[in-house]
């Protein structure tokens, strides 16, 4: 067991954890953030993705010790006051979810792709999203979205 | 476009929900993190499985060692199929598609034998998944490897045995034929007419195995504490679990609570009893304790249904004017290793859909079931309509090649004419409503046909290295699943009803309970959407509860494109017993005769007065029911169970524009324009959804996606490194358009849509992809059509000369090469 020491959506958490133990896993099983979802066990899918120190990485593809010492945001940590992130309110506009289950994974990788080009092209969003499967919509809304959440932005 | 037709509105004149864009309320949990998947829920003292499975396609299971497992840490037990085979139930076989159909028992566990590798035959239960995992792997098995079925074909000969003990591998030969259902003429006929003075084509088509790849990997919680058993499953189906369950396992079915709880895509891959399931619930009655299985990816993609896997073989008969005269069909079809809950009826769902939107006169339809050593296929969105409409939208192209003319106008020389509907098929159904020209029309403006063939003209005379293909694709399906009668007479065990519910509470909110189960698609919203103009309510007034058998007691779940036309028209009939059980009511309060009252926006008034009563008072009288007419009970509540009398067709036409570089194969899709009737539109956002993500999905059977096993039974394509879900930078941005001619089977004119963009896109794609080599002389590339076999069919001319050859095995019984191949075109 190593002692950890991680900010997770803004509150500090002090917990022992099996070396092997992913980022992923420490999310869900210890802190209850179930928001953050596994969809494979090869990095794929991307359903994992949140925030570490403000950059988006895929969170089965992290210790948890790793995490130790930073910073990390899940997808229930965007909305301040009750007050959705403009990415979250861009995918509920646009139609941008079906089942659901991609998008956490996607909220917070449009959200590093936006913070790295403010204005992106659809070639631009299609390819920063690339890391990320979506089996309900085709992709067609999702990459609406993004671009209304930067002209949002704008 | 233009609706003529006059639709049911409801008793509202006030504004429309049905039709708005509204925006889902599901979302505000799903966008927050706020979901309830199954695989959150943690209960007290749960423990944790990990399953043992088989590396082998096919051996005998001859020493089980648990022993060292069993005093792993943590670990709780160790089962195996032998310790409980008396127990364990056995997975149900939904569908006889024939009376003597060969079906071999489908243990949850393997007790004796793996038939496919990823079998389930041995079950470690930990107090922690980690621990559970890795215990699993110091459970020693021993096996007698046997000889496994794998290709299609030979297995269709026998020359393996996928389970020797039934001496064949042969499941169900199951046959239509037009001149014997007395709905057209003899097919055998048409075709020797058309070899002496017409035209025959014979082609045969290979549908790839598909993995429907749903995002949440599966995931099942059983609890056995207190007086009933409740099972969370990440699944479609949870009342016809709920029934599976109580009939195979001798539990009471009033014992038995089943809760869908968010679940995250399904696409027919959760359309399933399972093994996982069962063991699960096994697990927690032997220990007694809350137990949780989910899965991994990888166990997802080998061990969860399969779709697809067929071989067609087509034969069709056609006049030197490229009027179709007959069309004979035989399939082959791999069910895997056990026959599923569904298993050959997804063939035979595409039975009624090769004759498509066309007016043959002759048809006959043959699928031989087959059993293999591979994972087992069951539904994927679509289920046997996609397999037919490629085949029949293949052949038109390839009769329109024939003929010189334009693949368009031989579509609309042999579709049925707006002005002929309702029209009965060869295959016996009857299409209520459709505007085949009206769509195509639209479609053809949206995408610019008559310019970007201009440009293919142009390109092809330039020599241009990239060449443009143009795909077309018109096509309808039956979904709606489905009258109850019609499903008896295929043998189908279970009805095609749904129910629903409407509770009006004292407050004025609406409850709505419905029985279909949603894990996507927006049925709060759209359920809403109608409710409210039904009763006259406010959108955001009504709650829609589903997907537990104890709420919802009663239903059939959702698949086959069925909630809104079936479950929504059980909503409409629920909604509108609350008016007619307020109207004695209203009429009591007001003072007024119940043939004076009229109900309008959510209100009761009496005609020629500004007396009124609304639907939240009303509710509020029959919940206090102080003042009550005599003998009227106190409440407004309603179900209704409706049973549909006719499929759904939907219909659409779809053109595909794809760009080849023929030096390298590679592929650009550049335009894809769908023009759909689905009928009356509830919410244009969630139909779009429905298709955006169904075209994806057929375009990944067309170009990407295809579940790969070796030689010696293993699933290669077992990840998602090697299984091609496509990604955002893989698809285009659509042109949708929408052609809208109500259906006359059911209240509001609806049609379904989850499954049309699937049925639709495949062979749209294949045609461009065709028509951009044609000048090479090809005439088919394989499924999915990589930039390599692409390549190859320029290059190599294996377009061409491969397809002439499969054509031939129609009539030469003799060869069963195997042409699964992964390299060949």
């Amino acid at each position: 067991m190593t002692r950890i020491n991680v900010t997770v959506d803004g509150a500090s958490y002090s917990d022992d954890v099996e070396p092997r133990m992913l980022l992923v896993q420490y999310l869900r099983e210890r802190l209850g953030k179930t928001g953050t979802v596994i969809g494979c066990d090869t990095s794929n899918c991307g359903a994992c993705t949140v925030h570490l120190d403000g950059t988006s990485v895929k969170s089965c593809n992290v210790l948890a010790v790793q995490a130790d010492g930073h910073e990390v945001t899940t997808v229930e940590g965007l909305a301040t006051d009750g007050e959705l992130h403009p990415v979250q309110q861009a995918f509920h506009e646009n139609h941008a979810l079906q089942c659901g289950f991609c998008t956490p994974g996607m909220i917070m990788q449009s959200i590093d792709l936006l913070k790295e080009n403010a204005d992106p092209s659809e070639e631009e969003i299609r390819l920063g999203l690339e890391g990320n499967l979506c089996r309900c919509t085709g992709y067609h809304n999702i990459v609406k979205a993004v671009q209304a959440a930067a002209g949002g932005s704008r | 476009m233009t609706v003529t037709d006059e639709v049911s509105t409801g008793s509202t004149g006030g504004p429309r929900e049905v039709g708005s864009a509204r925006r889902r309320k599901e979302d505000q949990r799903l966008i927050t993190g706020r979901t309830k998947w199954t695989d959150n829920i943690q209960l007290p003292g749960m423990l944790h499985i990990a399953m043992v499975r088989s590396p082998f396609a096919h051996a005998r299971i001859t020493h089980i060692d648990t022993s060292a497992a069993k005093s792993a840490p943590n670990v709780v037990t160790v089962l195996t199929g032998q310790e409980v085979s008396e127990e364990q139930g056995v997975l149900a076989n939904a569908w006889p598609i024939t009376p003597d159909q060969v079906a071999p028992v489908h243990p949850p566990i393997a007790v004796d034998r793996v038939t496919f590798a990823g079998e389930v035959v041995a079950v470690v239960v930990a107090r922690s998944a980690a621990e559970a995992r890795d215990a699993a792997e110091l459970v020693d098995v021993d096996y007698d490897e046997l000889p496994a079925a794998l290709d299609l074909k030979e297995a269709a000969e026998d020359k393996v045995l996928a389970h020797p003990d039934l001496g064949t591998n042969k499941s169900a030969l199951w046959v239509f034929d037009s001149a014997e259902a007395g709905t057209g003429g003899a097919v055998d006929e048409a075709i020797d007419k058309a070899r002496t003075d017409g035209i025959v084509l014979e082609r045969e088509y290979r549908q790839q195995r598909l993995i429907p790849a749903f995002m949440e990997p599966r995931s099942v919680v059983v609890d056995p504490t207190g007086e009933q058993i409740t099972m969370w499953s990440a699944t479609q189906i949870p009342h016809i679990l709920r029934y599976l369950l109580a009939a195979t396992t001798g539990v009471s079915e009033s014992k038995i609570r089943v809760i869908a709880p968010d679940v995250g895509g399904g696409f027919g891959g959760k359309l399933q009893s399972t093994p996982e399931e069962w063991i699960t619930f096994l697990a927690a009655r032997r220990t007694g304790r809350p137990v949780k299985y989910t899965e991994t990816r990888s166990e997802s993609l080998m061990a969860a249904h399969h779709g697809r896997d067929q071989w067609q073989r087509l034969t069709l008969a056609a006049t030197k004017d490229g009027t179709v005269t007959g069309l004979k069909v035989d399939l082959l079809a791999d069910l895997g290793s056990y026959v599923s809950l569904v298993g050959g009826g997804v063939p035979v769902l595409g039975a009624f859909m090769f004759n498509a939107i066309y007016k043959f006169p002759a048809y006959q339809f043959k699928v031989q079931t087959v059993l293999t050593n591979k994972a087992w296929t069951d539904a994927y969105r679509g289920a046997g309509r996609p397999e037919a409409t490629f085949a029949i939208e293949r052949l038109m192209d390839e009769l329109a090649h024939e003929l010189g003319v334009d693949p368009l106008e031989i579509r609309e020389k042999n579709w049925i004419k707006h002005e002929e509907f309702p029209f009965t098929t060869v295959a016996g159904l009857e299409y209520d409503t459709g505007n085949y020209e009206q769509a195509t029309a639209e479609a053809k403006r949206i995408f610019g046909y008559d310019e970007l063939r201009a440009e293919q003209q142009r390109r092809r005379e330039a020599n241009d290295p990239v060449q443009l293909g143009i795909g077309v694709s018109t096509f309808t399906e039956m979904c709606g699943l489905a009258p109850s009668r019609v499903l008896g007479q295929l043998s189908y065990g279970a009805g095609g009803w749904e129910h629903a519910s409407v509770r009006m509470l004292p407050t004025g909110k609406v409850e709505v309970i419905t029985g279909a189960s949603a894990h996507g698609q927006g049925h709060e919203t759209a359920w809403s959407q109608i409710v409210a103009d039904r009763l006259g309510v406010a959108f955001e007034d009504v709650e829609v509860l589903h997907g537990d058998t104890q709420i919802s007691h009663k239903g059939l779940d959702t698949y086959g494109s069925r909630s809104l036309v079936v479950g929504g028209e059980a909503l409409v009939k629920a909604a509108d017993k609350v008016i007619e059980k307020a109207r004695p009511i209203a009429a009591h309060l007001l003072e007024a005769s119940v043939d004076d009252l009229e109900f309008k926006d959510g209100s009761f008034g009496v005609r020629g007065t500004d007396k009124g009563i609304a639907m939240a008072d009303l509710a509020a009288a029959a919940f206090t029911g102080h003042n009550l007419p005599d003998g009227v009970e106190p409440t407004l509540d309603s179900d209704a169970t409706y049973d549909p009398v006719n499929f759904s067709y939907p219909h659409g036409t779809h053109l595909c524009a794809v760009e080849i570089d023929t030096e390298t194969g590679g592929l650009t899709m550049r335009k894809y324009t769908a023009v759909d009737d689905v009928g009356t539109i509830v919410n244009p956002l969630i139909v779009e959804g429905q298709l955006h993500g169904g075209l994806v999905q057929g375009i990944a059977q067309a170009l990407f996606e295809e579940a790969v096993y070796d030689d010696s039974g293993t699933l290669v394509s077992a990840s998602f490194v090697d299984y091609l879900v496509p990604t955002a930078a893989d698809t285009i941005s659509f042109d949708l358009g929408t052609s809208v001619t109500p259906s006359t089977t059911n209240s509001l004119g609806t049609k379904g849509v989850g499954e049309a963009g699937t049925i639709a896109s495949t062979p749209a794609v294949v045609n461009a992809v065709v028509d951009a080599l044609r000048p090479f002389g090809v005439s088919d590339v394989r499924m999915p059509c990589t930039p390599e076999r692409i390549w190859k069919a320029i290059h190599t001319g294996g377009g061409t000369e491969p397809t002439e050859k499969d054509a031939m095995p129609h009539f030469d019984e003799n060869d069963v090469a195997d042409r699964t191949d992964g390299a060949s075109a």
